[in-house]
């Protein structure tokens, strides 16, 4: 699981560039399925299974995109200037790197502030990849970058950026090789722009016209000063009952919680009040779905260093195994 | 003597006649039947099905000729920001809300046509003898204005009229000065491009109502149409004055003069890849102007079009205009003939083949 999280979270694929991310997931689960295809809007549908007379129609969405950089001007001295796609906080920028997809690296600094106990807003950042012009840069505008921060295992615990969603991916992919068997048609979604207002998930979820949806995200944990929430990292897969997008359906809550007692998994409850999932936008398409989601704990979301714990990462792995490879009774 | 037709497309008397009917006429969203009269006398020359939807969109359909078409949709919006009466005070004065995005500090001074019988109005303001030193320096809002139209034509407005702006259309040397250009450049242009549409291709044109108040025409334009792929066309700000500061200016959306704009990426949308690279090629092999509009917020009809349905491949073309969402807007001849030339050029060569591969 950390090798692959490890490869997940060094590709480099921002909201409506996840061509890498994709093709990666694809090679990780072509020796489970063939069913596997892309849709208008980059989303790739992996489906397992049929249903049967005891089965649904299944969607579980983890997204794959991560939030980055888009190139706005080039400067006459060669400095290159930015807006964010997705929620980039402009407090984690300076001193960092960005890579762009085309290979180009550079460092992220800032204009001189007026005042230095304030955080400029994003249009006062830029990269320098090292261009003595705007005629020798080799970006150029709309040019897209994400952050660029290596891997640490800690053990227990492993650092990294765009752990958000990346765990996800890798929960969902280890999900995918350790089902046998299933009454449902499982359709997994690894969906693309969800970083940017869950624009993947509206059009998969149409598509798909599921009976229930799953969506598999991180939250952030209330173990750190100044958050109030209670979720923990370590303390197994978080249930969520609401968040500022949905209020999951109580029927799916209490089978996602009774299945974790029943397997004797780890698992605690999710009230978020800022922030959402792709589950937001499936709960309400077409004539709607029963609709909840799993979080994985994970503390500094949206840094280049977000941290989660593994053992929660295989908690959920085993949680959507048995959710998904049994009947659903909801009640 | 024979006479060479143009080797391109360009803006004449014509296409200048009816961008000052079109930007002279009013259209606040929800109340686009206006424009929609004047489109349609337009169109009917030219398409096979006229429909009006329950929104009010106008749905333009010029069918292909060959077998196998390319469904392509091309939206541009009918409606344009501006002013509701919301109360009613004595002696002909009434108060207002706005209606799409507008600077209230435009507001003041400014005359306006209110309902239906266009009776003119103005935004009223206190002259500069009666007010106090610190009034000269703040930001009078909304609430404290006061449409006059004075008391004998009190019974020819009501609560719920909606009020344009007054500025009529002029056409002066290179540059074009209308209120409503944002869209009514989109507009013409979408009537232009419907004059000759290539065989291959099953033409769904949407003149869409709503967009300033939030994308709502397009988002039931785009699944009844149910297209292949939608090309949009709107106007984006151009900020690209100097810094009084002499730093480069490096937040300037786009510019005047440097051609259509072709957008990457804003607050509702991050436009196709696969057209982004296909608009560019058509510019570049026809020698046509373009510019890509600065990735950022704002935001066009394809946010509601590509999210529709299972996903539809979707891109904005602008033409860049100084002054957005106020009573004159400023934009030049050229950008807007180049705009229609990338887009009638591009229709020309798209096939399916453009969307073949996957989305990156």
């Amino acid at each position: 699981m950390k090798a692959l999280l490890q490869k997940l979270t060094e590709t480099a694929s921002p909201s409506g560039f996840e061509d890498k991310i994709r093709d990666l997931i694809r090679s990780e689960i072509s020796a489970v399925t063939s069913s596997v295809k892309v849709d208008t809007l980059g989303n790739l549908i992996v489906t397992i299974g049929e249903k049967t007379v005891k089965g649904m129609r299944v969607m579980v969405a983890a997204h794959m995109d991560e939030i980055g950089l888009m190139v706005s001007h080039v400067e006459k001295n060669g400095l290159v200037r930015f807006t964010n796609i997705g929620a980039i906080f402009p407090r984690y920028l300076s001193g960092n790197r960005a890579i762009f997809l085309n290979g180009v690296t550079g460092c992220i600094n800032n204009d001189r502030p007026d005042d230095l106990t304030k955080i400029q807003s994003i249009e006062k950042y830029f990269i320098d990849i090292g261009a003595t012009s705007d005629k020798d840069c080799p970006v150029k505008i709309g040019d897209v970058a994400a952050i660029e921060r290596g891997f640490v295992d800690l053990g227990k615990r492993v650092v990294s950026k765009s752990l958000d969603n990346r765990s996800s991916c890798a929960v969902l992919i280890e999900t995918i090789q350790n089902i046998k068997n299933t009454p449902h048609e499982l359709v997994f979604v690894f969906s693309a722009q969800e970083e940017v207002g869950v624009r993947g998930a509206q059009t998969a979820a149409y598509d798909i016209d599921a009976d229930l949806g799953l969506a598999i995200d991180v939250t952030p944990t209330g173990d750190i000063l100044g958050v109030k929430m209670q979720v923990s990292l370590g303390n197994g897969p978080a249930i969520k009952v609401r968040d500022q997008g949905m209020i999951s359906d109580p029927r799916v809550v209490r089978w996602i919680e009774e299945t974790a007692r029943k397997n004797k998994i780890p698992y605690q409850m999710e009230v978020l009040e800022v922030g959402s999932t792709d589950a937001r936008i499936m709960q309400v398409s077409k004539a709607g779905m029963f609709t909840g989601a799993v979080s994985i704990p994970c503390r500094y979301v949206h840094s280049p260093s977000e941290m989660v714990d593994m053992d929660d990462l295989n908690n959920t792995v085993k949680l959507l195994s048995a959710l998904l490879s049994n009947p659903i009774l909801l009640k | 003597m024979t006479l060479q037709p143009p080797k391109h497309f360009r803006i004449g008397k014509t296409q200048l006649t009816l961008l000052e009917e079109l930007t002279n006429a009013n259209g606040v969203s929800g109340n686009e039947k206006e424009v929609r009269e004047l489109v349609r006398k337009q169109v009917a020359p030219h398409a096979d099905e006229i429909n009006v939807d329950a929104m009010g969109n106008m749905l333009v359909i010029k069918h292909a000729k060959k077998n196998n078409p390319l469904k392509l949709m091309m939206a541009a919006h009918m409606d344009e920001v501006g002013l509701m009466i919301v109360d009613e005070d004595s002696d002909g004065l009434y108060s207002f809300v706005v209606v799409g995005g507008i600077d209230e500090r435009q507001l003041l001074s400014k005359t306006v046509n209110v309902g239906d019988d266009k009776i003119p109005g103005i935004i009223g303001s206190k002259p500069i003898h009666l007010a106090e030193s610190d009034e000269l320096h703040s930001i009078i809002p909304v609430q404290s204005m006061r449409i006059d139209i004075g008391p004998a034509n009190k019974s020819k407005v009501k609560v719920g009229d909606y009020a344009a702006f007054a500025t009529k259309f002029m056409h002066s040397g290179d540059s074009l000065f209308a209120k409503a250009l944002d869209d009514r450049l989109g507009v013409a242009a979408l009537i232009e491009i419907l004059k000759i549409v290539p065989d291959h291709i099953e033409f769904l044109a949407a003149f869409t109502v709503q967009e300033e108040i939030g994308l709502r025409g397009a988002r039931v334009a785009a699944y009844g149409f149910n297209p292949d792929l939608a090309i949009v066309i709107d106007s984006t700000p151009a900020f690209d004055l100097p810094r009084p500061d002499e730093n480069e200016n490096t937040q300037y959306n786009c510019r005047l003069d440097a051609g259509p704009a072709i957008y990457l990426s804003d607050a509702g949308t991050l436009s196709d890849p696969r057209l982004i690279r296909f608009l560019e090629k058509i510019a570049k092999e026809n020698k046509i102007p373009y510019q890509f509009r600065q990735p950022g917020g704002g935001g066009t009809d394809a946010g509601a079009i590509h999210k529709t349905r299972s996903g539809i491949p979707s891109v904005s073309v602008s033409v860049p205009g100084r002054y957005a969402h106020t009573p004159i807007m400023l934009a030049r001849v050229k950008d807007w003939e180049n705009t229609i030339i990338l887009l009638q050029k591009a229709l020309e060569t798209i096939s399916p083949a453009t969307l073949s591969a996957e989305r990156a």
